[in-house]
């Protein structure tokens, strides 16, 4: 496919050694063009980093989805614990750290793994735990990029969040609406129908129908996929259109290989046919695999940084400055002149600065936005 | 909390004929997921000239960005007086090619060693180049972050250097020592027409050795060159620097071809000529390969270095916050 042409073509231009371009030869050329390139340069030798967390209860297929997403074998040495030797068991988070390189471009793909959520009789806050590593990872984010050493930050954080609903029931389940929404402001949502194999066409769609309908009665945030650009061809928004009328997608993974129509394809193999995992018509794995890989992957990351975690940033920021102006402590993690408490006037005189401050403000970004303006 | 590192390097199956059925996951689409991204949010780029008037600085920088983007072409004054201390003037221009929008910003620092006594004429670029960092350190440590904070540092100073063909001058050290560790300094031969090739070559090891014993690092600086394909590309360039250049605007026809040239009784210079000047080269350096470089090496090196200092003072950072006294916006 030509895409992948041009995959191929742009990965090695950025990792061949500095050449010039035939096109100096044009007059009127002067050569940033290649900014693009430049800039991704370093991160192609760098290469990238995505952490993908699963969650769901045991038994929904999520360790035979990520195999069957990335091709690879996470989950090789796993023993599945027994019920008595689960009773005692609290909601756990283990990381599988692996390394894929396809075509000169690397990737460290963390997954995050919620073994024992949902899975005990009471379920009172099991996402608490969840909760509690993604805030941990913001707030290491946090430390290192207000420190003194910035040059080597780990970003640990969660990027996407992939929430298993299990097809049996006629909808969402109050674990899943209270999990999503003690999540939906922290990482990126995106709900998955597991196991699909075991409903018609018709169920899916209802089911589909009936949990949209639900995130939008609890005001659950999932994650939106941003909107095509107008200058996109007309086959590229088409199937943009399509990717976003089929959420929740329904999945089916497999770690086993059959032969169906001639070809060896990963499926599942049942007496009344097979289940092939990448046949678009059977379930919407390659729908998942191409939107969360090939098209929304630097996306979800943008939103982790831009938005997720801008919003820890700012609350903590927050917390600890009317901590300080309470306790009068001075420590603090971060640089920031510790607050004593004013008297009358010098309230007022703050109150002015401030106000001042917040109009010079006003009128920088108001300048800002002619100037861009000006420049569209 | 458990870690476990499994397998390295999986994959990697080499089906390149885009079957989507064993081998290829399509990770190495996240650079054109990236370069998308980048291309529609722009970039820019700020590069300051310093040198003093009549070295061909405004006619250099138009030539390089083959458009009229110096402080010369608005408005050209040819009997503009010198002014009595050195002058910070920015203009920017926003100019395309290839579907890529930069944001070009070039500084010029007029009144710079033109006066009789030159003490600390440096002064005031030194401050214009921290005022940019501080503003853009206040910046990051706002409470409610801009997605993408106006980078008005400067990127890279290209020094000009009179052609004398003898030695550096005392200013020319001066300021490159003090400023070499907070911003990028390219230093140029300016007016190179004015000397001969075996001139040139003398005069170019002269400043080189001068500059070495000095102590000063121009870019791009040894220290910072990541590995070892960095490290010779680097090196070829550092042996040919400082480029000794030629600037012009006017075009002549040479051999069927309109160049950019300067016409003499003796014949005609031309500009992107690599044996008449070195001017293609510093071209190529400092935007066909290095221009995303300079800008990283200012905003991890040089604005960090500024930052940590800053960190360590006294007093410390007062986030802007227009939440003391008023509602968040969260």
């Amino acid at each position: 496919m030509d895409a992948i042409m041009l995959q191929e073509k742009l990965v090695e231009r950025l990792l061949c050694p500095r050449v010039r371009t035939a096109r100096q030869k044009e007059k009127q050329y002067v050569g940033f063009a290649t900014l693009p390139n430049q800039v991704h340069r370093k991160s192609v030798k760098k290469g990238f980093d995505f952490t993908l967390m699963v969650a769901g209860e045991s038994g929904m297929g999520k360790s035979t989805l990520v195999n069957s997403l990335f091709l690879t074998d996470l989950y090789k040495d796993r023993k599945l614990l027994n019920a008595e030797e689960r009773i005692n068991q609290t909601v756990e988070i283990i990381k599988h750290t692996v390394d894929i390189e396809e075509k000169g471009v690397k990737l460290k793909l963390t997954i995050v793994d919620t073994p024992g959520f949902g899975d005990a009789v009471n379920n009172n806050e099991c996402w608490k735990p969840i909760t509690d590593y993604i805030d941990q990872q913001f707030e290491q984010y946090f430390r290192d990029e207000s420190g003194l050493n910035r040059k080597n930050i780990q970003d640990n954080r969660v990027h996407c969040c992939l929430y298993f609903i299990p097809p049996f029931g006629h909808g969402l389940r109050p674990v899943d609406v209270e999990f999503m929404k003690a999540l939906h402001e922290k990482v990126n949502i995106i709900p998955l129908i597991a196991k699909a194999d075991c409903l018609t066409p018709n169920e899916i769609k209802k089911l589909k129908d009936r949990i949209r309908e639900e995130i939008d009665k609890f005001g659950i945030k999932v994650y939106q996929f941003p909107e095509c650009d107008s200058d996109e061809d007309e086959e590229f928004k088409q199937l943009d259109k399509e990717l976003k009328e089929c959420t929740p997608f329904a999945v089916i993974g497999s770690n086993t290989v059959v032969e169906a129509r001639g070809q060896r394809v990963r499926g599942r193999l049942y007496p009344w046919g097979i289940v092939e995992v990448e046949n678009q018509s059977h379930c919407d794995f390659v729908k998942l695999r191409n939107m969360l890989i090939r098209s929304h992957m630097h996306d979800l990351k943008d939103v982790t940084c831009d938005v997720h975690y801008e919003n820890y940033r700012a609350q903590c920021i927050q917390e600890m400055t009317s901590k300080l102006a309470q306790d009068n402590r001075m420590e603090s993690p971060i640089p920031i002149l510790p607050l004593s408490t004013p008297d009358v006037d010098t309230e007022k005189l703050i109150k002015m600065k401030d106000e001042e401050l917040k109009r010079m403000q006003e009128m920088l970004n108001k300048m800002q936005q002619q100037m861009h303006d000006k420049e569209q | 909390m458990h870690d476990q590192n499994c397998c390295a390097a999986n994959s990697s199956h080499n089906s390149s004929g885009g079957s989507t059925l064993l081998g290829y996951i399509g990770i190495d689409t996240i650079i054109e997921q990236m370069r998308k991204k980048t291309m529609k949010t722009g970039f820019d780029f700020n590069i300051m000239v310093v040198g003093h008037s009549g070295l061909g600085k405004s006619t250099l920088v138009n030539t390089l960005f083959k458009s009229h983007v110096s402080r010369k072409s608005a408005g050209w004054a040819r009997d503009e007086k010198i002014p009595k201390t050195v002058e910070i003037k920015a203009v920017s221009h926003v100019i395309e090619e290839g579907g890529v929008k930069m944001k070009l910003t070039v500084v010029d620092t007029p009144g710079f060693g033109d006066q009789i006594n030159n003490d600390n004429c440096w002064e005031p670029i030194s401050k214009y180049i921290n005022e940019q960092y501080e503003k853009f350190l206040k910046e990051e440590v706002n409470i409610t972050r801009k997605k993408r904070i106006p980078d008005t540092r400067v990127h890279c100073c290209i020094y000009f250097i009179s052609p004398t063909g003898h030695f550096l001058r005392q200013l020319d050290t001066e300021f490159m020592k003090r400023l070499s560790h907070s911003v990028n300094i390219i230093p140029v031969i300016a007016k190179a027409d004015t000397m001969t090739l075996e001139e040139r070559q003398e005069f170019k090891q002269r400043v080189r050795k001068e500059l070495e014993v000095s102590g000063i690092e121009f870019y791009p600086q040894k220290e910072f060159d990541e590995d070892m394909e960095d490290k010779s590309d680097n090196d070829k360039i550092r042996e040919a620097m400082p480029f000794a250049v030629v600037g012009s605007d006017k075009e002549y026809q040479v051999n069927g071809k309109r160049v950019l040239g300067r016409k003499t009784a003796w014949g005609i210079v031309e500009v992107e000529n690599p044996n008449h000047c070195e001017f293609a080269q510093l071209r190529d350096f400092l935007i066909r390969s290095h221009l995303q470089d300079l800008k990283e090496v200012t905003h991890n090196i040089h604005y960090e270095t500024y930052r940590a200092k800053r960190l360590n003072e006294n007093g410390g950072l007062h986030p802007i916050s227009s939440s003391d006294t008023q509602e968040s916006n969260l």
